[in-house]
């Protein structure tokens, strides 16, 4: 045996070696080189993309004072590719729920992604996450979010500053900014200045290790953005006046809206009965929304911008400034008036006979602004009263009657101011002023809301100029206002000078002896005002009332109506004065009359017939 | 003939030098997988690095007493080592301590011993002395048998422990035995053995039988001379169906489910990532991120942060592959292919056959390893829990592979002592 015979065979042997070798380094090639879904699964696996969330913007009052804040809250997430060989039991425990509900919530978790994170529990308080937080390494999968709530230190303004809520589906198709579970402004201010509030979020990059455990930041941080924080706004609102209001107004149905004259910024925007918008932060949020949507006196509606009203008496100077304005119309103009007995329109004030502009609009004799609105409509420098008719309908929208002022004011309607080609298609083209006489003195077909009075209280309180009525005064980082629109003058059809008979009337509405204010009137402050009643075929009448102050130096003006609350002067009266007192003062003397104001229950009877 | 100045001289250092270089390599991937932060001390003996490198303090010593020795001891206790680890074997069985499933530790103290990694060396040792001895024939049925034997009872004994990977290295001496001799196509019987198998677990078996079926219908039609001499033909035939039908029954019900389900995902058959393929996923996606060049030592993440199953000891490549790349898992095999062949070559200029027949035992040892190791952890063979030789993590394998390598590089600084 010549073991020579087989020394060959070492050369078969090598080459199985080498074989070996040879096909390994192909497949390292192949694994290393040139398939590169491994690495992206390495990094699937190590890293995680934690989202940031940007502090909310905060949002003040024209004095600073803060109206909503940010609170910290917690989302308990979960990734469903991490949750292996976990104790379900202990989930169950920790977080408070059964067994079933537990696997119904994996299993949505799983439909919308397995390896993305998603909330798995919602706005967890500190004192619950506290204890979840400690058994949270056993549960790999589970990770906390820091998410920031809105607060209010004042239960005021839901209406204005809207609330925050997750986004929807449709929202997150419109702008990727968004993620599921993000929270977006639905509504008022919060959705108005949304892409300022919300601020810009980071991305921050971490390794983790088989069990989850954070490692450390991925390439030191070098791909991490930083999240901005929202932009903090202020708005001319004046927190303490739109408390005040809001106490004033409690247990009544209606609406008051207060404008600074010089800037047309918005001091007071109140809608009741209102709500706390406190109710509608966190977990209770769609349980009290729903409450809310339930509610017949329907406090989710923002009666100071949708509430429509045919504008009553306070119409009766716009009237007399297009009169005058056209010259059909002066000072001096007398008319009688045969009280009940007077034709078309009766007088249902008890006054002398015959009277002059200012005592009409004193007196708000319907009669006189007939005459004036007849003798508008019937110019003879126009071709008839269609023509006529026209011309008035431009002067007075020009007081932006009819149309939407689009600006920063959440769910604004136009209300109405009906055209020519209304009332040819009502009446086949026969029609004149007799026809329509009711809008002589706001009635009607004319609806306005509660901000277009405000405003019509700012022209004359500003003598035939306004600014378009909004919220926002200030960005922080800012220094232009954002919008220059707000600031673009508004001027009327109607010339500075024909203002002072009808300013000077409206003073006399609270200092004449027989003034239908006149129970309001204050040392300290020269007040104009203008009462109203408005006719409701549905119930009670409504009452209107609208006024700016000082006289010489307009700092507010401001419009209130009372629903169902009678004759002008018994409510909405008293409570403008008191804003505007405290608004200019600080703070009302008159403490029984603002004691009885905020006791005063004028849903008693709606409670009522509502039983019924 | 004892000449120990000489030694030193004689000593094969580029061994000794490929050598130190993967043990030194092992550690360092020790270091990165098991490292926290930082390390105050290299010899922390809480650390698994700290642990290796006491390993590699004593392997030193060790290889050191190798080549001090007279290298007559080997040979002529070569079945007092077989006979004593085979005694080892059975006593495991009896008073061994079972990890990761399987009964194969001695724990003495703090630390635990392997018997079935240095039965590799032994059984080396008894193959050699029985097929270098002077009256052997190798053509005779006594010596295939017994030298079958040999390797077949460690083999068993292993297989009790339920090691499999361990059992499943006795195979390697099948090199040794074509080397001295053994029919060629032996070894393409058992190629094709293996192909059936995987045929069958892969295919059907009536699919395979139909196959083989065909392909001797076609030989009978394409050449002719095979149609006189048919009954060889049908004969391997008739053996390979029943090969087919064993197999597949052995497989479906000898096997343990978890062996199944092992070679079911390597060979593509079950997709399960979370179970036996969880690892084999783990440790490709580990390999393949590291790219051309590798992530830098100590920055493979997906190792360190044990994300890897036992990325210290089995799957210890993915860290080389991870931090390293695919140049640095090149050089690593080529290390690897370099001591393999040198052992080769060695072998072959012993004079003396007891040295050869152990020497090829060695390659062949190391090559199994080679090959099953970095086999599964690139997907390409079953997850067979084998250390990779010199790299992978725990004294008993250690020393075990340096006692093995050694004895031969004494053998071989002393052959030109041999007459």
């Amino acid at each position: 045996m010549h073991s020579t015979d087989y020394s060959s065979r070492k050369n078969i042997i090598i080459g199985v070696f080498l074989l070996v070798a040879i096909i390994f380094i192909i497949r390292l090639f192949y694994l290393q080189v040139i398939n590169s879904s491994y690495k992206l699964s390495a990094d699937n696996i190590v890293l995680r993309k934690v989202r940031e969330y940007p502090p909310r913007g905060l949002i003040y009052d024209r004095y600073g004072k803060l109206m909503v804040f940010n609170e910290a809250a917690y989302d308990l997430m979960v990734i469903p590719r991490q949750m292996k060989d976990i104790d379900t039991s202990l989930i169950c425990e920790i977080t408070g729920i059964d067994k079933l509900t537990f696997e119904k919530k994996l299993r949505k978790a799983k439909r919308y992604s397995y390896y993305k994170p998603s909330t798995y529990m919602k706005q967890i308080s500190k004192k619950d996450i506290g204890k979840i937080q400690e058994k949270l390494y056993q549960i790999p999968g589970l990770f906390i979010q820091t998410r920031t709530l809105r607060q209010y230190p004042y239960p005021i303004a839901g209406h204005l500053l809207g609330s925050i809520g997750e986004v929807s589906k449709r929202e997150i198709e419109k702008d990727n900014f968004y993620k599921p579970g993000d929270y977006i402004g639905k509504s008022g201010i919060e959705n108005y200045y949304e892409e300022y509030l919300r601020g810009k979020s980071g991305l921050k990059i971490v390794e983790v290790d088989v069990h989850n455990r954070l490692k450390g930041k991925y390439s030191n941080g070098k791909f991490d953005t930083i999240a901005v924080a929202g932009k903090d706004i202020f708005l001319g609102i004046d927190a303490d006046l739109q408390l005040y209001g809001e106490q004033l107004m409690q247990n009544k149905k209606g609406s008051i809206v207060a404008i600074e004259p010089k800037t047309g910024e918005i001091l007071a925007l109140i809608s009741s009965p209102g709500y706390n918008p406190n109710l509608l932060v966190g977990r209770e949020r769609s349980e009290n929304y729903s409450k809310l949507l339930k509610d017949t006196l329907i406090p989710l509606m923002n009666r100071a911008t949708m509430g429509t009203y045919p504008p009553g008496s306070t119409f009766k100077m716009v009237n007399a400034l297009v009169g005058l304005q056209d010259k059909t119309l002066t000072k001096y103009t007398e008319y009688g008036c045969k009280g009940q007995l007077s034709l078309p329109i009766k007088c249902t004030h008890d006054h002398k006979t015959p009277l002059n502009l200012s005592e009409a609009i004193e007196q708000s004799c319907n009669p006189y602004f007939w005459n004036t609105y007849k003798s508008i409509l019937e110019n003879p420098s126009y071709s008839g009263s269609h023509e006529g008719y026209e011309h008035w309908y431009e002067n007075v929208t020009s007081f932006g009657f009819g149309k939407k002022f689009k600006t920063d004011i959440p769910f604004e309607v136009r209300g109405n101011i009906p055209n020519n080609s209304y009332f040819d298609k009502l009446y086949r083209g026969s029609w004149n002023s007799l026809t329509v006489r009711s809008l002589s003195i706001g009635q009607g077909e004319i609806l306005v809301t509660p901000i277009q009075l405000a405003n019509l209280s700012t022209i004359i309180a500003n003598r035939g100029y306004y600014y378009p009525p909004h919220l926002l005064t200030k960005m922080e980082g800012q220094d232009e206002v954002l919008n220059p629109y707000f600031n673009e003058k508004q001027i009327t059809s109607i010339d500075p000078d024909n203002f002072d008979v009808v300013r000077t009337a409206m003073l006399d509405v609270f200092e004449a002896d027989n003034g239908t204010a006149r129970w309001y009137k204050l040392d300290s402050i020269k007040q104009c005002g203008k009462t109203g009643t408005v006719q409701n075929p549905h119930g009670d009448d409504h009452s209107i009332f609208i006024a700016f102050a000082p006289m010489d130096n307009p700092q507010i003006a401001i419009s209130v109506i009372v629903e169902n609350s009678g004759f002008g002067s018994t409510w909405a009266a008293p409570i403008a004065s008191l804003l505007i007192e405290k608004y200019l003062n600080g703070e009302s003397q008159r403490k029984s009359l603002e004691k009885k104001i905020m006791e005063g229950n004028l849903l008693q009877g709606d409670k009522n017939k509502r039983q019924h | 003939m004892r000449n120990r100045e000489k030694i030193s001289g004689n000593v094969d250092w580029v061994t000794v030098m490929i050598y130190s270089i993967l043990v030194f390599v092992g550690w360092l991937s020790i270091y990165t997988a098991s490292a926290g932060e930082d390390v105050s001390t290299l010899l922390d003996l809480n650390t698994r690095y700290g642990k290796q490198l006491l390993w590699i303090g004593f392997a030193i010593l060790l290889a050191g007493l190798i080549l001090i020795i007279d290298a007559e001891f080997f040979s002529t206790f070569s079945y007092v080592f077989y006979l004593g680890l085979l005694l080892l074997l059975i006593g495991v069985l009896i008073f061994g301590s079972t990890v990761a499933g399987s009964k194969s530790w001695f724990k003495i103290g703090g630390f635990a011993i392997q018997p079935a990694e240095f039965a590799k060396f032994a059984t080396a040792l008894a193959m050699a002395k029985y097929l270098s001895a002077l009256n052997v024939n190798m053509r005779a049925l006594k010596t295939k048998v017994i030298s079958v034997g040999i390797l077949i009872l460690p083999a068993l004994l292993i297989l009790l422990q339920n090691d499999t990977g361990s059992a499943l290295v006795y195979f390697s001496f099948g090199i040794v035995l074509f080397r001295e001799g053994f029919s060629g196509l032996l070894f393409i019987a058992a190629l094709m053995m293996t192909t059936l198998f995987i045929a069958t677990i892969v295919f059907s078996e009536t699919l395979v039988i139909s196959a083989v079926a065909g392909i001797v219908f076609i030989i009978m039609i394409l050449f002719k001379k095979y149609r006189k001499n048919w009954k060889p033909i049908f004969g391997i035939m008739i053996l390979a169906i029943a090969f087919v039908f064993s197999s597949n029954y052995a497989f479906e019900n000898v096997l343990p489910a978890h062996q199944k389900n092992r070679i079911n995902v390597l060979l593509g058959i079950e997709q399960d990532l979370r179970g036996a393929g969880y690892n084999v996923n783990q440790s490709k996606i580990a390999i393949g991120s590291g790219g051309l060049t590798g992530k830098g030592f100590r920055n493979g993440v997906l190792t360190r942060y044990n994300f890897v199953p036992e990325q210290s000891t089995d799957f210890i490549f993915c860290t080389v592959g991870e931090e390293w790349g695919f140049i640095g898992v090149s050089v690593l095999l080529i290390l690897f292919m370099t001591l393999l062949i040198r052992i080769i070559l060695l072998a072959e200029r012993q004079r003396s056959k007891f040295s050869r027949i152990y020497g090829y035992g060695v390659a062949s040892i190391l090559f199994f390893h080679f090959t099953i190791n970095i086999g599964m952890t690139i997907g390409l063979a079953p997850v067979v829990g084998i250390p990779l030789p010199f790299l992978s993590y725990g004294g008993s394998s250690l020393w075990a592979f340096t006692l093995l390598l050694f004895i031969f590089l004494k053998q071989d600084a002393n052959r030109l002592n041999v007459l």
